[in-house]
């Protein structure tokens, strides 16, 4: 069965695994490096992404972390999760994981008063609109050329894919609405298909 | 496109699940919270401890403070407006203030009515004791809750008391059939339909911190074993001898609160903690937990 793991630092932890789960995958909480060996693709979910990487350096999980991303497996960033794949964030100097090639700038919606939901249409999700939960979320400034551009909205890019490597500034996780966790799970399952 | 669904503000304190929010009275201490890893930082003129030692009306915080913390750093900022006071709310709302905290901690400037926060597009959170407090201010809109705990005191007992009594009673109707639920409604003075929800979802519809009385890494630790889904520190850490150790130390433990060789590294070399309280020597009148209907 494929096994899905969710980095389980801090934030939207116990919605992940549910959707895992409503998409007929196996769930796991990925606290500790060790753990990283038995999963085939990894979620980072949303939360606070200052206080994931701080969490990340204490736990000594940056190069496991990275040394996952270059073996191939996929991975799928949730807002905060975004920022932590992301290849480079607007106005920092160093990237977290850096392994995406998308720059993304923080909290580029406004603040919370400024959050929303709103009906996306995504490439290779057709039949009925997505409803996307954004909360105090990223962007995606610019995708490099081989990141294909799966969403956008007021003509900011909210998701995009990169090889093994999915990334959005909404959160799937809130809603009942399981069909982007599928599209992971279908690249988790077969990652050479291009969908 | 819609801003202040319920989705947006509940998700919102979704996304503060297992991290720890700090309180804090300047911008300096906000970004040591924030370095610290905290998940927000409540933006305060004074923490609960020194409003318990000064007396007299507590109000929300001079806005200079908020706009300080707000610029300082880039996690969520929280401030607390006074039970009922619509216009401070509204006033901390147009700040643009992350999300508001409707706190016994200050005092009141209603006695019997809180505010109704479905009306607010900035989400909320507001304090309880038991499941009936809880769900009236559910009904009322708020997004997040917390246990009131005693704050300023560094005694852990209340919030344990709160926290075990609201999980035991959503234990409790989860496994009432649904001919009891209305009746276990009018001794809790809780409304009828949320009760059906707790019961269908087994937990309540938003989350649950942990506040009023973490004084340790360990009681941060002890409340997420008990069922807390995050942590909010108030005089805690910037009352201790080393508030940037101590920060780390309860990020550390909240995180990893059945890792118990960890909690003991961590909380080795912290210097003293925060002075308790015990709770029997504050009169009712002086518990803050009191406030609140």
């Amino acid at each position: 069965m494929t096994t899905i793991g969710v980095l389980g630092l801090q934030g939207a932890v116990r919605e992940h695994v549910r959707s895992i789960e409503a998409g007929g995958a196996k769930a796991v909480v990925v606290k500790k490096a060790e753990q990283l060996s038995s999963i085939n693709g990894l979620i980072l979910p949303g939360g606070e992404s200052t206080t994931m990487r701080r969490l990340i350096d204490v736990y000594g999980l940056m190069e496991p972390l990275r040394a996952f991303a270059a073996s191939g497996k996929p991975m799928f960033g949730t807002c905060a999760g975004l920022i932590l794949l992301a290849g480079d964030i607007v106005g920092y100097d160093e990237p977290h994981l850096g392994v995406m090639d998308v720059v993304v700038e923080r909290n580029s919606f406004g603040r919370q008063k400024e959050s929303f939901e709103a009906d996306l249409s995504i490439t290779g999700i057709e039949r009925d609109p997505y409803t996307a939960v954004f909360i105090r979320a990223p962007h995606i400034v610019s995708a490099g050329p081989d990141t294909e551009v799966l969403a956008t909205h007021n003509e900011r890019i909210v998701l995009a894919r990169h090889g093994q490597f999915l990334g959005c500034s909404f959160h799937p996780e809130l809603t009942d609405d399981h069909r982007l966790t599928e599209y992971f799970i279908q690249m988790v399952e077969s990652p050479a298909v291009v969908i | 496109m819609n801003t202040g669904t319920d989705r947006v503000k509940r998700g919102m304190a979704e996304m503060q699940k297992g991290g720890v929010i700090m309180d804090v009275v300047n911008a300096e201490q906000a970004k040591l919270a924030e370095a610290a890893g905290a998940v927000a930082v409540m933006a305060l003129e004074r923490v609960p401890s020194d409003i318990r030692k000064d007396g007299g009306v507590a109000r929300m915080a001079d806005l200079r403070i908020v706009e300080d913390v707000m610029k300082a750093v880039s996690i969520p900022v929280m401030a607390k407006a006074r039970i009922g006071h619509i216009t401070e709310a509204r006033v901390l709302e147009s700040m643009g203030v992350d999300y508001i905290d409707e706190s016994e901690v200050l005092t009141p400037a209603d006695e019997e009515y809180h505010l109704m926060k479905s009306d607010f597009t900035v989400p909320f959170v507001c304090g309880c004791r038991d499941l009936g407090e809880a769900a009236r201010r559910i009904g009322e809109g708020t997004s997040m809750l917390r246990t009131k705990g005693e704050p300023g005191t560094g005694n852990i007992v209340e919030a344990v008391r709160h926290i075990r009594k609201v999980n035991g009673q959503i234990r409790k109707v989860v496994n009432m059939s649904k001919d009891e639920l209305m009746t276990e409604a009018k001794l809790l003075g809780a409304p009828f339909e949320l009760l059906l929800e707790i019961k269908e979802l087994g937990r309540l519809p938003v989350v649950n911190f942990a506040a009023g009385g973490v004084a340790t890494p360990a009681d941060a630790a002890l409340m997420m074993e008990l069922g807390a889904d995050g942590v909010f520190v108030g005089s805690g850490i910037f009352k201790s001898d080393n508030p940037e150790k101590f920060a780390r130390a309860i990020v550390e433990a909240t995180t990893h609160y059945q890792d118990y060789e960890l909690i003991a590294k961590v909380s080795k070399e912290l210097g003293t903690a925060m002075k308790g309280m015990e709770i029997s020597s504050l009169s009712l009148e002086d518990r803050m937990q009191e406030r609140g209907w």
